[in-house]
C-alpha cells in the first residue's frame, strides 16, 4: 500500500466514510460587501497605507503621478513592471528606469541591484490598505519584492471595498494566475524583543499613488 | 521529544528576566488582538468565528474528499502532490528532488509542520544546507533551539542573546542594535534566496477548489522562498485544508487579528502552480507534501477531532496563565500552550504524555479567544480522563503537583491573574463564591491537592465538582 492509500484509508476509517462519497454542501460562503463610494474608498486606502507607515499620494492625473515618481527616485535606478499605463504615462521611461523584462533571469539580476521597484496593482483593498498583485506578463512577482522600495501606481477604479469584494470578483485566483499576493504595508518583523523593524526581506518602504 | 518538563518549569519560574519577557510579549499580543476584534471595530467578529469554525468542521469531517479534490487541482496545473506518513518520508521526497535538481542549498520559510518533523536536521544529516529565512527562526536555528511560541518563535531571547548567537555562530563583531541585527540577517539571506535551488514553505491553508497553498507572513521571506528558487515545496499538515478560495475571506480575517492584531498580515500569498506561460517569473516545479505524522489518529475520536481545526494563531498561548508562567520550552513538543497540551498527547499517545493535559487551569480563556472556536477546555478534560484510564496515576499526580505550584502562585494573586489572562471581568479565577480578596485566604486554606483541583475545575459557572463530572463521564 502506498502512503497515499494508507492515509486515505485511515482517514476514511476514522471518519466512517466510504470512498468517493461526496460531502453535503459546505456552509454557505460568507461574503459581505458594503456599499462604499469611490471617494471614501480612496480616502480609506490612503489612510490605511499611511497608518502602516507607507507614503501616499492622491494624484489627479498620470502626469502628477509621474512627477511624484520622478521626485522619489531622483535619478537613482528603478525597475518598472510591464503594465502598459506606466509606459503611456511616461513613468517607465523616466531616467534611470529599466523596464520591458520578459525573461526571469534578466529581471532577477536587475531587481537584485536596483533601488526601486515600480508596479501597478490589479486591485487595492480600501479597508485594509492592501495592494492585490496578480502575477502576469505585465506584473512580475519580483518587482514588488526584491528592491528595497516599492512604488505602486493604482487607478482609483481598481480600489475594492475589501477582501470580500476581491473574492467575489476573483472566486478562484488560480484560474487566472499562479500567484496572487496581497501586500499590506512595508515588510516588517518584531521577532527580537517585539521591536518593530521595517524592511526585513521585502521592501522596507512602500509608496501608494492613487490616480483619480 | 524531550522530558524536561518539570525541570524547565522550575528554571523558567525562577528566571525573572524571562518571566518579564514572556509577560510583556504575550501581553502586547493580547492587547493588539483586543483592539482589532472589539465590537466597534469589527461588529461581526463572533459571526466570523462561527463561520470559521463551521468551515473547518466541514473540511475536517470530509477530509478525504477535500484532499483528493486538492490533489486533482494541483495536478491539473502541473504540480505534484506527495502523501507522507512521517518525517522520514518527507525528507525522502525532498532529498530525491534535491538530487535530481543537483542542488545542495535549500531556503526555508517558517513552518510548524517542518519543525514538528525536524526537517532541517534530517536534511542536514544528508549533507544538504537548509536555512531558515524568518528572522526569529534563523536565530533559533543558529542556536539549535525549538520555537518558544507559534507566532513569535524567539520570544524568550533578548537583543543581547541575539548578539551572542550572531557572534558565536557567524563570527561577527558583537552587534546589539536590533535594526542592525535585522540587517545582518537580511544580507545573509539575500544571497541564500538567490542561490538556493529549492525553497521550502509551510502552508497556512490548502485550498481544495483551487489546488492552492496560502501563506501569511510579515517579513517577505516566504514570498522570496517561494518565488526565487526554481523549485517550491510546500509542507503542510493534512488538516490545513479548506474547501473554497472564498472561505479565505473569513479565515484570513480571523487569523491575522488573532495572531498579531493585524487585519491582514503584510503578505498573503495564494500560490497554485509553477510559473505559467503568460508570466515572467516564478518556480519551475511546484510540490505539495501532505503530512500525516499522527493526524489521522486524531480524527478517530469525534469529540476531540476539533483539535485539528487549529489555524496556529497563537492566541491561546498568549491568553493562557500557565503558558505565561512556564513559557514555551516547558512543553515537551514544538507546540506549546493550550494547543500543545491538547494535540501533543493525541499525536503521541496519551500514555506517552499523560501529564500534559494537566498543564492548564481550565480557566477557559483559550476557548474564548480561539478564532475557530475549538473547545480547548473540553478536550483537556477528556484527555485527563483518558490519562487516568491509562492508569498512569503516578505520572499524572506528579504533574498535578507541578500545575499546583504554578496555580497556587497565580491564583493567590488575583490582580496578576487578571493581567495574565487579559480577560478582566469575563471570569473569575476564584469561582463564583469568591467575590473579592476576602475570600482568597479561605481558598488558599483548602490545602489538599484533590480539593484544590476540584475547586479549580469548578470555574465560575460549573455547578458540579470536577470529580463528579469525571465520574459521570466515565460512568
Ligand atoms: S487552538 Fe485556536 S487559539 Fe490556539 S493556536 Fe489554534 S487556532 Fe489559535
Amino acid at each position: 500500500m502506498t502512503s497515499r492509500e494508507a492515509m486515505l484509508k485511515e482517514i476514511r476509517t476514522s471518519l466512517k466514510r466510504e470512498t468517493g462519497t461526496p460531502p453535503p454542501p459546505p456552509p454557505p460562503v460568507r461574503l459581505v460587501i458594503p456599499k462604499v463610494d469611490r471617494a471614501a474608498k480612496v480616502d480609506s486606502l490612503l489612510s490605511k497605507v499611511a497608518a502602516l507607515a507607507g507614503k501616499t499620494l492622491h494624484a489627479s492625473s498620470m502626469a502628477e503621478a509621474r512627477e511624484y515618481v520622478a521626485g522619489v527616485i531622483a535619478g537613482k535606478s528603478a525597475v518598472a513592471s510591464n503594465e502598459p499605463f506606466l509606459k503611456e504615462a511616461g513613468i517607465s521611461t523616466l531616467p534611470g528606469v529599466q523596464c520591458g523584462f520578459t525573461e526571469e533571469a534578466a529581471l532577477r539580476e536587475a531587481c537584485a541591484v536596483t533601488d526601486f521597484g515600480i508596479s501597478s496593482a490589479t486591485y487595492a483593498l480600501a479597508d485594509t490598505g492592501s495592494l492585490v498583485m496578480i502575477s502576469s506578463l505585465n506584473e512580475a512577482r519580483l518587482v514588488s519584492l526584491l528592491p528595497p522600495v516599492h512604488i505602486a501606481i493604482v487607478p482609483a477604479e481598481r480600489i475594492l471595498s475589501g477582501l470580500d469584494e476581491l473574492y467575489m470578483l476573483v472566486p478562484k485566483p488560480s484560474d487566472i494566475s499562479s500567484s496572487m499576493v496581497l501586500i499590506t504595508g512595508p515588510s516588517r518583523t518584531a521577532d527580537i524583543e517585539q521591536l518593530l523593524v521595517r524592511g526585513v526581506h521585502g521592501p522596507g518602504e512602500i509608496h501608494v499613488v492613487v490616480v483619480d | 521529544m524531550t522530558t524536561v518538563f518539570d525541570e524547565k518549569i522550575h528554571s523558567t519560574l525562577g528566571d525573572s528576566r524571562l518571566q518579564l519577557a514572556i509577560y510583556k510579549a504575550t501581553g502586547r499580543l493580547m492587547e493588539n488582538r483586543k483592539k482589532v476584534v472589539a465590537d466597534d471595530v469589527l461588529p461581526d467578529y463572533q459571526e466570523l468565528r462561527q463561520q470559521a469554525h463551521e468551515i473547518k468542521r466541514h473540511a475536517i469531517n470530509h477530509l478525504d474528499y477535500y484532499l483528493e479534490e486538492f490533489e486533482r487541482n494541483v495536478q491539473a496545473r502541473g504540480g505534484v502532490v506527495h502523501w507522507c506518513r512521517d518525517g522520514q518520508e518527507v525528507a525522502d521526497v525532498v532529498l530525491s528532488i534535491a538530487k535530481r535538481r543537483k542542488t545542495g542549498t535549500i531556503i526555508k520559510s517558517k513552518s510548524m509542520a517542518t519543525e514538528e518533523i525536524e526537517l532541517n536536521e534530517r536534511l542536514e544529516h544528508h549533507g544538504l544546507e537548509s536555512v531558515e529565512s524568518d528572522l526569529g527562526e534563523y536565530i533559533l536555528q543558529l542556536n539549535h533551539e525549538k520555537p518558544y511560541h507559534i507566532v513569535a518563535p524567539a520570544l524568550h531571547l533578548t537583543r543581547y542573546d541575539v548578539a551572542d548567537i550572531f557572534t558565536k555562530h557567524l563570527g561577527l563583531e558583537r552587534e546589539v542594535v536590533i535594526e542592525k541585527q535585522t540587517k545582518i540577517a537580511r544580507n545573509i539571506m539575500r544571497d541564500k534566496f538567490l542561490e538556493a535551488g529549492i525553497g521550502i514553505s509551510g502552508a497556512n491553508f490548502l485550498v481544495a477548489d483551487s489546488g492552492a497553498v496560502v501563506l501569511v507572513e510579515n517579513e517577505g521571506n516566504a514570498r522570496l522562498s517561494t518565488t526565487a528558487p526554481k523549485v517550491h515545496i510546500a509542507v503542510a499538515g493534512i488538516e490545513k485544508i479548506i474547501p473554497r478560495a472564498q472561505d479565505l475571506a473569513t479565515m484570513l480575517k480571523v487569523l491575522g487579528r488573532s495572531a498579531t492584531g493585524q487585519p491582514l498580515t503584510v503578505y498573503t500569498s495564494f500560490l497554485s502552480s509553477v510559473r505559467r506561460e503568460n508570466e515572467v517569473d516564478g518556480p519551475e516545479e511546484f510540490h505539495v507534501i501532505l503530512l500525516d505524522n499522527g493526524r489521522t489518529k486524531v480524527l478517530a475520536n469525534e469529540s476531540k477531532r476539533e483539535s485539528l481545526f487549529c489555524i496556529r494563531c497563537g492566541a491561546c498561548l498568549n491568553h493562557c496563565p500557565v503558558y505565561r508562567k512556564i513559557g514555551g520550552h516547558s512543553f515537551p513538543w514544538v507546540y506549546s500552550g493550550p494547543i500543545g497540551a491538547i494535540i501533543t498527547p493525541q499525536f503521541h499517545g496519551v500514555e506517552n504524555q499523560p501529564k500534559l493535559a494537566f498543564a492548564s487551569s481550565l480557566c477557559g480563556a483559550c476557548g474564548e479567544v480561539c478564532p475557530v472556536k475549538i473547545d480547548i477546555p473540553k478536550v483537556l478534560l477528556e484527555l485527563r480522563a483518558d490519562a487516568k484510564e491509562k492508569e498512569k496515576e503516578v505520572a499524572s499526580n506528579q504533574l498535578e503537583r507541578a500545575a499546583f505550584q504554578v496555580f497556587a502562585y497565580i491564583a493567590s494573586r488575583p490582580k496578576l491573574w487578571r493581567r495574565l489572562t487579559g480577560l478582566a471581568g469575563t471570569f473569575n479565577p476564584m469561582g463564583k463564591q469568591a467575590n473579592g480578596m476576602a475570600k482568597v485566604p479561605g481558598f488558599m486554606k483548602l490545602g489538599p491537592l484533590q480539593e484544590w483541583l476540584s475547586e479549580r475545575d469548578l470555574a465560575p459557572v460549573a455547578p458540579k465538582s470536577f470529580r463528579t463530572m469525571w465520574k459521570e463521564r466515565k460512568g
